[in-house]
């Protein structure tokens, strides 16, 4: 392989692990910040790519075309749309215990997905929407400064949240809910906040994957690719760390792309298809990563308290 | 060699220490009653000897053998048996399923030992096919008892059997308590009605803030003044 | 009217599937305190371990279930020792994850083992009888009986056995069960032998009706979640009668609704019943 087409590989590699790196952060001041078990980031991912291509793309016939706004038009677009719908799924699941929401929220992308397959009229079902392009045309190489921006400005946001006032009221909710609301605060309003804020930053992912990839339809959302992966990212860099989290996107997509590699090097016979083996792979290794280390790469480390001695 | 005894326990939950070094104990044959304020630790003492609360330091003896650090799943087949306060039956399962599995740990002659669990607790063979859980609060606390005695315990530890009953099922409960212990087992209990424990009590222990304050008979610590003043209230 | 008939037949058929895949699902919910994830899976490697006797044995299809449920049984009862009981004594929410994990890992599987295409137990169509305006196919009748056999042996071990008994009491208290002396271990593992057997037998009726797919017990595992709520969790009977109305409702809908909504409609009942009545609809204790 000459240099490149890896410099190339490369680029093309780093644009996903941004983009999955977004999604991250988004799910992991849900799951990190709040302790609500999202299984659904799957169907927020796909809300905000629809949304986006939806907005940014020319007229056609096989879908709600015709608005042609500009790229970032399309994601605040995505972003805006994002937060009634979650909001009413918050509203709803603010109570559930976490299996019972792992199940609601998985419920709640399935049908989302299923949506999206066949309200054509909205979303050109399977044959999804092509044609979405990036701004000002910029190859991969452009988009990944746009995607790293992105990146960049995520954490920073999420950092400063995490140590503002409303950020130690979210961790105090974690650590002990019972406490936290003898204080006074209102538990079920800070979560249904951070709920939402989490999924319009995975909007923003969705929006961002939609014009890297040009192309989108709901295979692209499926449990997979849409949360599984997210949740390997999370639980491997260590939840409710940020840094942990940029570091998980970046591990796990290194892995997934090996398994690539590794499924292309098995004979055949033995493994019959190799994307199946790709996931089993992958479903293998979390099973190893949950059972041995499951405080992830980079475990948490609280932010200091102003005056505590540690 | 004692039934069972504990000498020098420091335990709690979560690293906060609620026992300060008690001490008790007791012989086979006694009512044991253990009295004192809220949060006195009385229930923690109970619970530490079962092993549903870690204890940090101390020892417990049970039969000449040391069981400090023993989970409770091990208890019942050394034959002890716990009846906490609430949450004590399986309300989806019959009277007559609920004894039954309490003899689960010691399996054999069920018949008999059903037997004397209906000697004792009449209306539980009458009301054997009711879901428990839908039983009254006197009688849940019959089927709790009647689901310890299954195991044919040496030991029986009852966490305040007496709360939230009438005064005539109060006045019920601690006779059949004492039918029990008439039957050769030990009864070591926790309770807030503590006069009518006590005063069927062979020994009681005064705890307070974790710590042993008074131990002696139980007609004794009834009479004891200061005892009187500070803890046993109405 | 007709039409309506003709769903209702085809609601309980599902339904009896649906039913037997939830009484294991509320099983390992009741005992082990979690939605198991890879539920809807553990009913493919079923429907695929038959699929497997069937094709190399040459044995009709209900000859090869119980070699099915064995298989899969041993199968759960493995996954639990090897990967579950790790996690479960350190930290119990990661136990949701790595069942997502075992979903993936079983259903990739699947499809390395046997391929993705659609595969059946027999070729050839089946003359369905018709009764006036009802289509009724025999298999029909030979799902509906095993289900509600399956479902009567179950019943018997929960209310007969010392082991089913004891199941219901950890599923009932935990705490207590323990106190009681009840060995938690060992009914673990029978939960999960119990539970992989129904999942493979729901499986197996649902690759007769239907046909088999690698993603076919995924597809189910929402309305089967729906049906062990609505029974209430660790009720067994309730996932039965969960089982029952959730698919004739599936079916129902179709009369207002696409048919490709039917798995919304399962989560629609399941989130009703989540906010007004979350300990499930069906009165008293059992």
């Amino acid at each position: 392989m000459d240099w490149l087409s890896l410099l190339a590989y490369s680029v093309f590699f780093l644009n996903l692990v941004g983009i999955y790196a977004v999604l991250v952060l988004g799910l992991n001041m849900q799951w990190g910040m709040t302790g609500q078990f999202n299984i659904g980031v799957a169907g927020f991912f796909a809300v905000g790519a629809y949304t986006s291509a939806i907005l940014t793309t020319g007229p056609s016939d096989d879908w709600l075309g015709g608005f042609d706004l500009p790229f970032l038009a399309g994601l605040v677009g995505a972003v805006i749309v994002t937060i009634p719908i979650a909001w009413v799924i918050g509203r709803i699941t603010a109570r559930l215990r976490t299996d019972y929401l792992a199940i609601a929220t998985i419920g709640i992308a399935e049908i989302i997905r299923l949506f999206f397959l066949n309200e054509g009229w909205l979303s050109n079902g399977t044959r999804g929407i092509p044609g979405i392009d990036t701004p000002f045309n910029v190859g991969n190489a452009g988009y990944l400064l746009i995607v790293t921006l992105f990146v960049a400005g995520t954490y920073w946001l999420v950092e400063i949240a995490q140590r503002s006032p409303w950020g130690r009221v979210l961790r105090a909710i974690r650590d002990n809910e019972a406490a936290t609301a003898a204080a006074g605060k209102d538990v079920a309003r800070f979560r249904l906040e951070a709920f939402v804020v989490g999924s319009c930053i995975m909007a923003l992912g969705g929006g961002l994957y939609a014009h890297f990839v040009g192309f989108i339809s709901p295979e692209a959302f499926r449990p997979l690719y849409g949360t599984f992966l997210v949740w390997v990212m999370l639980i491997a860099g260590g939840s409710g760390n940020n840094r942990g989290v940029l570091l998980g996107a970046l591990v796990v997509w290194i892995i997934w792309s090996s398994t690539e590699i590794l499924a292309g090097l098995m004979p055949t016979a033995l493994i019959g298809s190799e994307s199946a083996f790709r996931i089993f792979l992958i479903g293998v290794l979390l099973q190893i990563i949950l059972v041995s280390r499951p405080q992830g790469l980079l475990p948490e480390k609280r932010p200091r308290m102003p005056g505590a001695g540690r | 060699m004692s039934l069972i005894k504990a000498d020098g326990l420091y335990a709690g939950y979560g690293g906060v220490d609620i026992l300060r070094g008690t001490h008790l104990r007791v012989e086979a044959d006694e009512i044991v009653v253990i009295v004192g304020p809220n949060g006195a630790g009385k229930s923690t003492a109970m619970k530490a000897l079962f092993g549903l609360v870690p204890i940090r330091q101390g020892q417990v003896e049970y039969m000449g053998e040391v069981i400090t650090h023993q989970p409770a799943e091990r208890m019942a087949n050394r034959g002890i048996a716990y009846v906490p306060q609430e949450s004590n039956v399986f309300p989806s399962l019959s009277v007559l399923e609920n004894l039954e599995l309490g003899a689960y740990a010691v399996p054999g002659d069920l018949a008999s030992r059903l037997e004397k669990v209906f000697a004792i607790f009449p209306k539980l063979q009458e009301r054997r096919q009711q879901p428990a859980g839908l039983m009254s609060g006197g009688e849940r606390q019959m089927v709790a008892m009647g689901r310890a005695l299954m195991i044919n315990p040496h030991l029986l530890m009852l966490d305040e059997p007496t709360a939230g009953l009438s005064p005539r099922l109060i006045d019920e409960t601690i006779s059949r308590i004492q039918d029990i212990n008439q039957l050769g087992i030990g009864v070591l209990m926790v309770e807030q009605n503590a006069r009518q424990a006590l005063a069927i009590a062979n020994r009681g222990y005064v705890l307070a803030t974790g710590e042993n304050r008074y131990e002696d008979s139980g007609p004794a610590l009834l009479a004891n003044p200061e005892v009187a003043e500070m803890f046993l209230g109405g | 009217m007709a039409e309506i008939a003709q769903l209702l037949i085809n609601g309980i058929l599902l339904g009896s599937i649906l039913a037997l895949g939830a009484v294991g699902a509320t099983m390992i919910f009741g005992v082990l305190r979690f939605a198991h994830f890879a539920h809807g899976d553990f009913m493919a490697i079923g429907a695929y371990f038959a699929l497997t006797v069937v094709t190399v044995f040459n044995l009709p299809v209900l000859a090869a279930l119980p070699v099915a449920m064995l298989m899969t049984a041993g199968l759960a009862v493995g996954i639990d020792q090897v990967v579950y009981r790790r996690i479960r004594r350190v930290q119990p929410v990661i136990l949701l994850i790595s069942s997502f994990a075992t979903a993936l890992v079983l259903r990739s599987l699947i499809q390395m083992i046997w391929g993705s295409s659609n595969q059946v137990y027999q070729t050839g169509i089946q003359m369905p009888w018709r009764i006036g305006p009802l289509t009724l196919k025999p298999d029909h009748l030979l799902i509906f009986a095993a289900a509600a056999i399956l479902v009567f042996l179950v019943h018997l071990f929960l209310t007969h056995t010392r082991m089913g008994k004891a199941m219901r009491a950890m599923s009932d208290n935990m705490d207590l069960a323990l106190i009681t002396g009840i060995p938690a271990d060992r009914v673990i593992m029978w939960t999960w032998a119990i539970g992989g057997a129904l999942a493979a037998a729901a499986g197996v009726l649902l690759g007769m009706d239907t046909r088999l797919h690698p993603v076919m017990g995924w597809t189910l595992l929402l309305p089967i979640f729906a049906a062990t709520i609505l029974g209430g969790i660790g009720r067994p009977y309730g996932a039965i009668v969960g089982g029952l109305v959730i698919g004739c409702a599936m079916e129902l809908s179709t009369l207002i609704i696409p048919g490709a909504y039917k798995p919304a409609v399962a989560f629609a009942i399941m989130v009703a019943t989540l906010i007004v009545r979350p300990q499930g609809i069906i009165r008293g204790s059992l």
